[in-house]
């Protein structure tokens, strides 16, 4: 909402600057966005009159004009002046010797020999208008010599309020004045409307199909306007500073009434009306297959929840919304069928959003126009349209049907104390109720109060609490801490669903946080999740995160080449996100933590050579991830991976997620130097922890035995080890697998793995025969199944 | 006795020349060891006449006891010397840098989420999760919004069916948090929440962290001073101005916007806060009965506060970045600055 404030000023005048106005209308809920002066500071500038033109004798585009700037002496004073548009007889406002611009100062010069006394100015030589188109015309009746800022009232502001959606009220500088007055305990009397006098008696009959759709509608008939009057300066001035476009002096009219009273109207060419005088308004939903072409020369299918205006035929108007360009007033227009009505919030809501556009009028009627005051507000346009276009006005025909509800809401005095911590009394809050000019008694503590027909956010007690509130002032509500039982937060040992404590664990190991979008390209999607069927965005912001992500490692591959673009040779990343999965329609959300590593292990440095990373230095960091609980790795295939180098976790059996190292034709496609270890985890996988159990110490030393064996290269490290535990065998407290080894002096096909034993007993120290007899029983078992051997 | 005093002098002086543990052991086994010449000597007591043998005894020993005395405090100089050496040639150049691998960090958002749940946590607010998709009853239905309500325009929301949607905000939470949980209680709700929405002041899918109290006694006054309370522990400073603004949101009442005073230009009007010398940092409000009746409350007995805040906005404040897509680039020399 745009207004001027002098217009304000001449409804509510409370004793504040327009700063001050400004930061008071702020804290009481409507936002003062931006406040600017209508035009920059000049001076010296008055209404002139050009009374003759002659040829500047050395310059073709430049005439020497005499003018008339209103002297008592009606001295004339030459100006040379190179405008085309300057013509014997026109107003014009003129800069005088001395006058200060916004660009220059005014001068007694010569141009090209000929004398010049001041300057004849454009709107952008004043600061009005980004464009210079000519001088600046005014009106005929424009009185010469008069102040060219008092004539255009150029000291003024333009308001502009960033009202919240359900202060629909203030779209009409009347409620901002009552609003203005309610907060600042300044008189404010809304203007009396009278009714005018109908001099014709012809009307055109309404029927409202759906009356809840169109609880109020107000029409009448207009005979003989003119529509080649230019509509009156002032009222020019408050469209502009409204923001609303001039159009022609009956919509103008109806515009101005908006910005008044809030009431969006409209005007149809009863000419177009079927049957003209004779015919009949429909107020109902549209049908089916019907089309209608929109002021804004936007051609739309209607469809049946659409509310329409209509003649017998066709559709007029798109009730609330905008009028179609068919039936509308233009410049040959005499006759007038003029609306005023009120249209059900719910009907109008989110029409136009579809539509694409936004009008003021749907702005209004989708948040609330007052029903009060929409008869008045056609008596009022009709009022101004016979002073300014003249004509002959028909009576109001009406159709009223059930309006808005209006019940008296209670509002409790122990409710508004229980609700914002302070005490009022009685008599405060009575004070408040008769600022905002609400209908109410009250009863024994308890206030009755009618909400006002332009208030659609008063329905409930806690609505009238924030009225006390706001007008109260927030800032004189104090800020206190509350007091509350004391009662400690449950702080699991073995539940952790917060992944905290794994970010910290990668951040130690050398890894970066990153964050990434949630909606990714459909091709990351293909390429390193496999998911041809992921959840679609319907209105994604850019075809490249038009669906979700059901995997971490799209966004991480992106963070890498961003990064290695800019000349990053190392990248160690993680992510923690939700992951969508489209499980037909059902959609499974889970949170996941991946990671991504390129380039060397360690940060180049000195005293140790330089190496790649690869797939086990990043087993390590998820093994400490899960630390101490052991995870087993498992062959995995995955489209992203590299088949050899690929494991799929598990805990528990069940699968915690994978690790791998980027399968090289991704490589080669997203044109890596080096290639990637990733990695993806389930967080619920390490949402749990066992609690540490305390086992007893042994007194008795340890003992440990190493045995190398060979066996087949084929065999994984992980079935030896499951085969000699399987053995059970109590003394052995530890088998680690310490060196593997292949090539020169082994058998082609063949490796050595080497494990430490550790050895123990509780109760006794261990003797010779036990370790000795412990030690055969894995062997036996490594040769029998894998026909392993002892290296020797 | 000539002979006893010269050995003893002579060993002395092979002693002190000595150079090292070996020389000196060889100097022991030369004078005390078991053919060494002092227990010659000893051995040949034998011989001497019966009288003179405990005289004789008593120099030998004392001999002896001085050359072990000489040759330890010998040893024990040697070894300092040795120890000397050996410190001088171990010395490092300490100023090389250290070895293995370096240190990450935290996305500064999750820096920022994790510097207000403990300050939450420590006045026992519970730390709780919803959905990334919501269904459209969560979202705005339960929270009062009800379908085409020009609230909903506001949003911007992304769709992914007609019945679910990318939550707009971290509201639904609220709703979620109340079924399953008896009042009195406290709980945020952090997480990601999502806006068709993309320029140089939006991205989007950003940050939130919600926030609801229900209890007998909280009411506006409360709703003020844990906010003022959050700020002004958040940002460090006891001193930063704040006020409440009335707003509008359909899932409380009476609303608030809350503004901080500009932390970049303290208030004096910089191109941050627009001139105003305010920035806009939380929506709040006492719950609308509506919601909590959706989440299964007693309003007549319970009331509630709840607010939603802007996780990216308190960073760029708090560390004072300038461009709010800077936390989705991921330029890992904009993140390790927060290492």
């Amino acid at each position: 909402m745009r207004f001027s404030e002098n217009w304000l000023r001449m409804l509510v005048n409370p004793p504040y600057s327009s700063n001050e106005l400004a930061q008071v209308l702020t804290m009481a809920g409507l936002e003062v966005e931006n406040v600017e002066a209508v035009a920059p500071p000049f001076d010296n500038v008055v209404v002139a009159e050009v009374i003759s033109i002659q040829k500047h004798p050395d310059a073709d585009r430049l005439n020497v004009c005499q003018v008339d700037t209103g002297t008592t002496d009606n001295k004339l004073i030459q100006v040379v002046c190179g405008a085309p548009n300057v013509e014997v007889g026109v107003k014009v406002p003129c800069a005088l010797i001395g006058a200060r611009l916004p660009d220059i100062v005014i001068k007694q010069s010569k141009l090209r020999g000929v004398e010049s006394l001041g300057m004849l100015c454009s709107a952008k030589e004043l600061g009005l208008s980004e464009k210079a188109e000519g001088l600046l015309l005014l009106p005929k009746d424009a009185p010469n010599g008069m102040s060219f800022r008092e004539f255009y009232a150029l000291d003024d502001q333009i308001f502009t309020l960033k009202l919240t959606p359900n202060r629909a009220d203030c779209l009409g500088i009347l409620g901002v004045a009552r609003e203005v007055a309610a907060i600042t305990a300044t008189d404010f009397v809304p203007p009396e409307i009278e009714s005018v006098k109908s001099e014709i008696n012809n009307t055109l009959p309404v029927y409202v199909e759906k009356p809840e759709a169109c609880p109020l509608y107000y029409g009448r008939v207009m005979h003989e306007v003119s529509l080649a009057v230019a509509t009156p300066l002032w009222m020019t001035q408050r469209l502009e500073r409204g923001g609303v476009r001039a159009i022609n002096v009956v919509v103008d009219i109806l515009n101005y009434i908006m910005l008044e009273m809030g009431q969006p109207m409209h005007a149809f060419d009863l000419a177009k009306i079927k049957d003209g005088q004779a015919g009949k308004i429909l107020v109902r939903y549209a049908k089916k297959g019907e089309h209608l072409e929109l002021l804004n020369g936007q051609k739309i299918e209607l469809q049946p929840d659409m509310l329409v205006i209509a003649d017998e035929n066709e559709p007029l108007a798109l009730a609330g919304i905008m009028g179609g360009i068919e039936s509308s007033v233009q410049l040959g227009t005499t006759d007038l069928f003029l609306e005023s009505a009120f249209f059900s919030p719910e009907v109008i809501s989110g029409k136009s959003f579809h539509l694409g556009f936004s009008t003021d009028a749907a702005h209004r009627f989708e948040r609330g126009v007052d029903f009060a005051v929409a008869r008045d507000a056609l008596e009022r346009a009709t009022h101004l349209i016979l002073s300014i276009c003249g004509g002959k006005a028909g009576p109001i025909t009406g159709v009223k049907n059930l309006l808005p509800n209006r019940d008296v809401v209670k509002v409790r005095l122990e409710r508004i104390k229980q609700l914002l911590g302070i005490d009022l009394g009685s008599g405060q809050i009575s004070e408040i109720f008769k600022r905002l000019r609400f209908n109410f008694s009250v009863d024994d503590d308890v206030f009755y109060v009618i909400p006002p027909s332009y208030r659609f956010d008063l329905a409930i007690e806690e609505d009238f609490i924030e009225e006390v509130a706001r007008i109260y002032g927030y800032d004189h509500i104090p800020a206190s801490l509350p007091r509350a039982e004391m009662s400690m937060l449950p702080e699991s040992e073995v539940i952790n669903l917060s992944p905290g404590r794994l970010k910290e664990i990668l951040m130690c190991r050398d890894y970066q946080e990153v964050i990434n979008y949630a909606f990714v390209d459909a091709n990351w999607e293909l390429d390193f999740a496999n998911n041809a069927a992921p959840v679609v965005l319907k209105n994604p912001i850019a075809s490249q995160m038009s669906v979700m992500r059901s995997s971490l490692i799209g966004g991480l591959m992106a963070n890498l080449q961003f990064n290695l673009n800019r000349k990053q040779t190392r990248v160690r990343i993680f992510e923690v996100g939700c992951c969508f999965m489209n499980n037909q329609g059902h959609y499974q959300q889970t949170e996941n933590i991946a990671g991504l590593c390129y380039g060397n292990a360690a940060p180049e440095q000195w005293g140790q050579p330089a190496r790649n990373i690869d797939f086990f230095d990043v087993k390590m960091d998820l093994e400490s991830l899960f630390w101490p609980e052991q995870l087993r790795f498992e062959k995995f295939i995955h489209p992203a991976l590299h088949p050899g180098k690929s494991a799929q976790l598990y805990r528990n059996k069940e699968i915690a997620g994978w690790l791998g190292e980027l399968h090289p034709h991704l490589q080669r496609k997203y044109d890596l130097p080096r290639s990637a270890i990733l990695f993806e985890l389930h967080i619920d996988s390490l949402s749990t922890r066992t609690l540490p159990k305390v086992k007893k110490l042994s007194k008795f030393p340890p003992v440990q035995r190493d045995i190398a064996i060979v066996v087949d290269n084929h065999i994984s490290a992980q079935e030896l080890l499951d085969s000699m535990n399987a053995e059970k065998v109590d003394i052995i407290s530890e088998i680690h697998l310490f060196d593997i080894y292949s090539g020169k002096g082994m058998e082609a096909g063949k490796k050595s793995l080497a494990f430490r034993i550790l050895l123990q007993d509780t109760e006794k120290t261990l003797v010779d025969k036990e370790v000795e007899e412990a030690i055969a029983k894995l062997l036996n078992v490594l040769e029998s199944k894998y026909n392993a051997k002892l290296r020797r | 006795m000539k002979n006893l005093e010269n050995l003893v002098n002579e060993a002395v002086v092979l002693i002190d020349r000595s150079e090292n543990a070996t020389e000196l052991e060889h100097i022991k086994v030369r004078y005390l060891g078991r053919e060494g010449e002092l227990t010659k000597l000893l051995r040949g007591l034998g011989e001497l006449p019966q009288a003179d043998r405990p005289v004789m005894g008593n120099l030998i020993n004392q001999a002896k006891k001085s050359l072990d005395e000489a040759l330890a405090l010998r040893k024990k100089n040697i070894e300092e010397k040795d120890m000397v050496a050996q410190l001088e040639e171990e010395t490092l150049d300490v100023t090389l840098p250290g070895r293995g691998l370096g240190i990450g960090g935290l996305h500064p958002v999750s820096r920022v989420l994790l510097r207000i749940e403990s300050l939450f946590r420590s006045i026992g607010f519970a730390v709780a999760s919803g959905p990334e998709i919501e269904t459209d009853f969560y979202n705005f239905t339960a929270l009062n919004i009800p379908q085409n309500h020009p609230a909903r325009a506001m949003h911007d929301t992304f769709y992914v069916d007609s019945m679910n949607l990318l939550r707009t905000h971290t509201s639904p939470v609220q709703i979620r948090y109340m079924k399953n949980h008896r009042p009195p209680l406290k709980a945020i709700a952090p997480g990601r929440v999502y806006r068709c929405d993309s320029d140089v002041t939006h991205t989007p899918m950003f940050h939130q962290v919600e926030g609801l109290w229900v209890d007998e006694n909280v009411n506006f006054s409360a709703l003020k001073g844990v906010l003022m309370d959050f700020m002004q522990k958040f940002f460090e400073r006891d001193d930063l101005p704040i006020r409440f603004r009335p707003s509008f949101f359909p899932f409380t009442e009476p609303s608030a916007e809350m503004d901080i005073g500009c932390v970049m230009c303290d208030g004096k009007g910089c191109r941050v806060c627009g001139n105003t010398g305010w920035l806009e940092v939380l929506g709040c409000g006492m719950v609308h009965p509506n919601v909590l009746k959706h989440g299964g409350v007693d309003t007549e007995k319970y009331t509630a506060l709840a607010f939603g805040l802007g996780v990216e906005r308190l960073a760029m404040l708090r560390y004072g970045v300038n461009d709010l897509r800077l936390f989705f680039d991921n330029d890992l020399r904009f993140l390790e600055q927060f290492n």
